[in-house]
């Protein structure tokens, strides 16, 4: 049976990891080399890697920075941050990506998506999706780390990335990031509901409770997570046997 | 030590398997040119992309000809991983029917879910566990239901008596076919961890 993923989320600005609160106030966690090398030695399911400087400061994908990570990195890796033209993702690809998340890059040209599957295949491209909860409790799609509105329902974009060839969506919640209160378990139920291809739910947790939610209600395939793992002395083993005793499958190897 | 040749057509992930290869106690060498496969003493054949493109990257550079020469003529045991272990196929549907490099039985088709269960998400990606044939030494040492790391939407289909692992995926799905010297896995032992790095160690030692 097919295992639900625990991820944990690494986020790299200039030359270290942070993390922060609604996709701002960025507190420094340490460099990247270290945090991979553990996650490598405790065999985490899989690592997403995200360059938050790359888009706002207009910068292309670090491919250097990625490729020394990735030689440490025995484990699937999804690198994301700055992705906006094809030959960026068969760089990330050659480097030792094995998906490359595609965020801003897509929405300013859907066409990418169908560009890179084509190209690379499905399985390989990751559309990030992140969300805000209006007051009014609407949600729309926000590009630019989160700092751009873009009118975009969530539902409507996930179905026209998964015509266009997506593979996979993460699914990030802005208001939600590093307030450890929960996923935004409804925004992932209703992505999940109306689209076939996997869906990651980042942004919230916790707690272990809130990823057998986001997993139970929510619908979600794999959670993400980062404040989680990087604040408190929960890790993504403790939450998958929390999850496996839950009955949920897990790999617990 | 024996030297694993790398083939490089374009698409592909290369680092990964170079390092996973090294770790486990062989010489990597990755190279575009057909001709550096007369010094190997295994191949390995690995891929991310589209099968069509990666076919026409593997024509162009002359390892259509050179990759069953070496494996079929002169013995060279090879592993595809992934679409490489589709290109090693009879024929690919992915962006049209393209033919393959026929070292193994079997057509690479498009998944599709199983009328029963048509909620199944599509592409097939993570951790799933796969039950191997307990004879063939690819597998020595992995017992059954070791989860291994999957991330594809095409399968090989047909692959009948080369079938040398199944995981339980839209059906039965082929995990690795193979048979003597020729091997192949649709999921990333390179990605796999402990279980991946036995599989390489158990094809280093073939």
């Amino acid at each position: 049976m097919l295992k639900h993923r625990i991820m944990p989320i690494l986020l790299f600005k200039e030359v270290g990891l942070v993390k922060g609160v609604g996709f701002d106030s960025w507190r420094r966690v340490g460099t990247a080399m270290q945090a991979v090398k553990v996650y490598n030695m405790r065999q985490v399911d899989e690592l997403v890697f995200l360059d938050i400087a790359a888009t706002p400061g207009g910068a292309a994908p670090d491919f250097q920075q990625i490729d020394e990570l990735a030689d440490v990195c025995f484990m699937p890796m999804t690198v994301g941050g700055g992705v906006r033209s094809v030959g960026h993702v068969r760089e990330l690809l050659a480097v030792g990506a094995d998906k490359v998340s595609l965020n801003t890059g897509a929405i300013e040209n859907p066409g990418l998506i169908e560009e890179a599957a084509g190209r690379f295949g499905s399985q390989c491209v990751t559309i990030s999706i992140d969300v805000r909860r209006e007051a009014d409790g609407s949600v729309q799609v926000m590009s630019h780390c989160g700092r751009q509105a873009t009118g975009l329902d969530p539902v409507v974009w996930a179905r026209r990335v998964e015509a266009l060839g997506a593979g996979e969506i993460l699914l990030g919640s802005v208001d939600r990031d590093g307030t450890m209160a929960g996923y935004d378990i409804e925004a992932v139920r209703a992505v999940a509901d109306a689209v076939g291809v996997p869906v990651i739910a980042s942004g919230g947790a916790g707690s272990y409770e809130h990823m057998a939610e986001v997993i139970e209600v929510g619908g979600a395939d794999a959670v993400a997570a980062a404040s989680i793992f990087h604040f408190t002395e929960m890790t993504p083993k403790g939450a998958k046997r929390f999850l496996g005793e839950r009955g949920l499958p897990v790999r617990l190897s | 030590m024996q030297e694993v040749v790398i083939v490089d057509y374009g698409l592909c992930n290369l680092d990964s398997i170079a390092r996973a290869i090294e770790e486990c106690g062989a010489r990597s060498f990755v190279t575009a040119k057909a001709a550096d496969l007369d010094d190997a003493d295994k191949i390995v054949l690995p891929g991310v992309g589209s099968f069509r493109q990666a076919m026409a990257n593997l024509t162009e550079a002359g390892f259509d000809r050179a990759l069953p020469e070496a494996v079929c003529e002169r013995q060279v045991p090879i592993l595809g991983i992934c679409l490489g272990m589709h290109l090693m196929a009879q024929s690919g549907s992915e962006g049209g029917d393209t033919a393959g490099l026929g070292l193994l039985s079997g057509d690479v088709k498009r998944m599709t879910p199983l009328e029963s269960n048509s909620r199944v998400r599509l592409p097939h990606i993570g951790w799933n566990d796969v039950s191997p044939r307990p004879d063939f030494p690819l597998f020595d040492g992995i017992d059954e239901g070791t989860d291994f790391y999957f991330v594809h939407g095409y399968r090989v289909e047909g692959a009948d008596a080369e079938v040398l692992a199944t995981v339980d995926y839209c059906g039965t799905t082929t995990a690795s076919a193979g048979r003597d010297h020729v091997m192949a896995v649709q999921f990333h032992p390179e990605k796999s961890q402990t279980a991946g790095f036995r599989l390489l160690k158990n094809f280093l030692a073939y």
